[in-house]
C-alpha cells in the first residue's frame, strides 16, 4: 500500500481529517438528543453545552420531554407508531418473499423469455416514483382503499427490482449440484426453494428485509398521499404534523420526537452494521 | 412427453415464478404509467372526469413561468449537489482507504445519516440552521464575533435556501462513501506502486490509474444521484412549511410543483404532463451519460 511509505505528517493529516469529518457527520444527531435532554430556556439560549446546566436533571428533562411528545393529545405518536410497525411488518414479510419467489425463478429456472424480462425488471428501477403517483391514488381511490394503510403495503407482494436483482445473485452463486441431487430426490421447484434455497440465503434475505425496513419507515410522499386522516398518519408524517401544529413547538419537544423517530432505525443499523454496510459495498459495485 | 411439451412446461413454470413480479409490474408501474400518459393530455379536475385537450398541456408548460422557475431550480440543484456529492463521498472513501485504524467508527459515522428519515433530517437542520438559536449560527458567531459577523437566516434567506438545501442532502451520502471505499480497495496495489517506482506522484496516480479503474461505479453513482436530485421533495418541502418568514418559492422544486397540481390545485392533467417530462428527463440523462461514459468509463473484461 502506497500509503504506508507516507511520513508521519501525511498520517496526521488524514486522521484530523477523519476526525473532523465524523465530528461533522456525528454532530447533527448528537445535538439532537442533547437539546431533547434539556428544558425550554436552555433549549433555546444559545449555547454550545451539551448537557443542561445542572447535568442532574438530565433524567428528569428526558422524562418531561419525552413523556409530554408521547402523551400529546392531537399528534398521537403512539397510534403513529403503531401504523408504522404494521406496514412495516406487513411489507417486510410481503417484499422479501415475493422477492426472493421472483428472484429464483430468474436465478435457476430456464425459460423462454428469461432474458428480456430481467432486462426489464432493471429499466424499472429508473422509474421515478412521481411519474406514477397520481393515477396509483386514483386505482387506490377507486378499488376503495384510501382510508386504510392498504396502499402502502399491498404492492409490496409484489416484489421490488433492486431486491429482486440482489438476491438473483445472491442465488445465482449457491452450486447447482443441490438442486440436481434434490430433484432426483423427487424434491419439487418449490421444495427446492424452500429447503435449500431460502435456509443457504438467510443472510441476504436479512439484508433485503432490513433495507425494506427502513425504506418504509422512512418514506415520506407515499403516506403523504395514500393517507388522508390523521388517525392512519406514519411516524414521519407525524413527526411533520406535531412541528406544523403550534408553529411554536418548543425545540426540546420537537428534537425529543424526532429522536424518538429516528432511534429505532439507529439501533436497528447498531445491531445489523456489518451485514448493511457489506451489502451496499457489493451491490454498489456489481451494478 | 415429447420435448416440445417439456419446454412449453419449463416455460411456463419459469412465468408463475416470476408473476409476481409481472402482476406487480403490469398493475402498480406499467398501468399507472399509461394511465398518467393518457391524463396527460386530458383536463381532468379529478372531479369530472377527463376531456381530451390533445397537447394543451404540454404547451402551457412553455408558457408557464413556474414550471420553468422549478425546473431551473431542480437543474441549479442536481448541477451544484451531484459533482459536490461525488468529489465529497470519493475523498472520504479515499481517506478511508489509507488503511486507518478505526476505520470502521469512521465509515460508521459518515453512513448512519443516511438512516434518518428525510422528515427527522429536516428537523434536525431546521434547528442546526435556525437564525436565532441554531448550532451553525453559534459556532458563526464564536469564531468570528469578535469581527461582528452574525450568521445569516439560512432557511428564509431566498440566496442561501439553495445553499441550505446542498449542505443537508450532503449529509446522506454515506451509502456512496461505502460503495467508492469498496471500489477503491478493488484496485491493486502493485499497480500503484509501480507508478510510484516510475516516480508518478500521488495526484497522477490518481487520474491515471484509480479514476479509470473505479469509472464504472462513478458512472452508477452519478446516475443514481441523478435520479435522486430530480426527484428531490421531503426535505425542501418540510422545510419551507416550516420557515413561515422565508420565500418559498426559493425552495419549490419540480416534484413539489407536480404534487401542488395533482393533489391540491385538482390539475391531474397538467401534473401527469409534469409527470412524463420529468420521466423523459431522466431517460434522456441517463442515456446521454451513458453514451458520454462510452469513452470515458474502463469496463473491466
Amino acid at each position: 500500500m502506497v500509503g504506508r511509505r507516507r511520513g508521519g505528517l501525511a498520517r496526521a493529516f488524514v486522521y484530523t481529517t477523519l476526525v473532523l469529518i465524523a465530528f461533522i457527520y456525528l454532530m447533527p444527531l448528537v445535538w439532537m438528543i442533547a437539546t431533547s435532554l434539556k428544558t425550554q430556556t436552555e433549549a433555546s439560549r444559545g449555547t454550545f453545552a451539551l448537557l443542561p446546566d445542572d447535568p442532574s436533571r438530565i433524567f428528569q428533562n428526558a422524562r418531561d420531554n419525552y413523556t409530554a411528545v408521547w402523551n400529546d393529545p392531537v399528534v398521537r405518536f403512539p397510534v403513529y407508531l403503531r401504523n408504522t410497525l404494521i406496514i412495516a411488518g406487513l411489507s417486510v414479510v410481503g417484499m422479501t418473499l415475493s422477492s426472493a419467489i421472483v428472484a429464483y425463478g430468474f436465478a435457476r429456472l430456464e425459460w423462454r423469455g428469461k432474458k428480456a424480462l430481467f432486462a426489464l425488471v432493471l429499466a424499472t428501477m429508473m422509474i421515478p416514483f412521481p411519474v406514477i403517483m397520481g393515477p396509483m391514488f386514483l386505482l387506490f381511490s377507486w378499488i376503495g382503499w384510501i382510508g386504510s394503510l392498504k396502499p402502502l403495503w399491498v404492492p409490496a407482494f409484489f416484489a421490488g427490482a433492486f431486491n429482486v436483482f440482489m438476491l438473483r445473485q445472491f442465488f445465482m452463486g449457491i452450486p447447482k449440484d443441490l438442486d440436481e441431487a434434490a430433484r432426483i430426490d423427487g424434491c419439487s421447484n418449490w421444495g427446492i426453494f424452500w429447503r435449500i434455497i431460502v435456509p443457504l440465503s438467510k443472510p441476504a434475505l436479512a439484508v433485503v428485509a432490513l433495507f425494506h425496513f427502513v425504506f418504509v419507515w422512512n418514506d415520506f410522499l407515499a403516506p403523504l398521499i395514500f393517507l388522508r386522516n390523521q388517525d392512519q398518519f406514519t411516524l414521519a408524517l407525524g413527526l411533520q404534523l406535531y412541528q406544523s401544529k403550534a408553529g411554536q413547538t418548543p425545540w426540546n419537544y420537537l428534537m425529543a420526537a424526532s429522536t424518538l423517530v429516528i432511534a429505532p432505525v439507529l439501533v436497528l443499523f447498531i445491531v445489523a452494521q456489518g451485514a448493511l454496510v457489506k451489502s451496499i459495498a457489493t451491490t454498489g459495485i456489481k451494478g | 412427453m415429447s420435448s416440445r411439451t417439456a419446454q412449453l412446461k419449463r416455460d411456463l413454470t419459469g412465468w408463475i415464478w416470476v408473476s409476481p413480479w409481472l402482476f406487480g409490474f403490469l398493475v402498480f408501474l406499467l398501468g399507472p404509467m399509461l394511465v398518467s400518459l393518457y391524463y396527460s393530455f386530458t383536463d381532468y379536475p379529478l372531479l369530472e372526469p377527463p376531456i381530451w385537450t390533445g397537447l394543451a398541456n404540454y404547451r402551457r408548460m412553455l408558457t408557464d413561468d413556474t414550471f420553468r422557475d422549478v425546473l431551473w431550480r431542480t437543474a441549479r440543484f442536481a448541477i451544484l449537489f451531484i459533482p459536490l456529492a461525488t468529489a465529497l463521498s470519493l475523498a472520504i472513501a479515499g481517506l478511508l482507504n489509507e488503511r486507518v485504524k478505526a476505520g470502521g467508527f469512521f465509515q460508521a459515522a459518515v453512513f448512519i445519516p443516511t438512516l434518518v428519515p428525510m422528515a427527522g433530517s429536516a428537523m434536525i437542520w431546521l434547528w442546526m440552521l435556525n437564525g436565532e438559536y441554531g448550532l451553525i449560527n453559534q459556532v458563526i458567531k464564536a469564531v468570528l464575533g469578535w469581527a461582528g459577523v452574525t450568521g445569516p437566516n439560512w432557511l428564509a434567506d431566498s440566496r442561501l435556501a439553495m445553499a441550505s438545501i446542498v449542505m443537508i442532502s450532503l449529509w446522506s451520502i454515506g451509502q456512496m462513501v461505502v460503495v467508492y471505499l469498496a471500489a477503491l480497495k478493488e484496485v491493486p496495489d502493485e499497480m500503484l506502486e509501480a507508478a510510484a517506482l516510475d516516480g508518478m506522484g500521488p495526484i497522477r496516480r490518481f487520474i491515471s490509474i484509480v479514476l479509470p479503474m473505479i469509472s464504472p461505479v462513478i458512472l452508477f453513482n452519478v446516475i443514481t444521484l441523478m435520479i435522486g436530485a430530480l426527484q428531490i421533495f421531503a426535505i425542501p418541502y418540510i422545510i419551507s412549511a416550516a420557515t413561515p418568514g422565508g420565500d418559498p418559492r426559493s425552495m419549490y422544486f419540480y416534484t413539489m410543483y407536480m404534487y401542488d397540481n395533482g393533489f391540491r390545485y385538482g390539475q391531474m392533467g397538467y401534473a401527469s404532463a409534469q409527470a412524463w417530462v420529468q420521466l423523459l428527463i431522466t431517460l434522456g440523462l441517463t442515456a446521454v451519460m451513458f453514451l458520454a461514459s462510452r469513452k470515458l468509463v474502463h469496463y473491466r473484461s
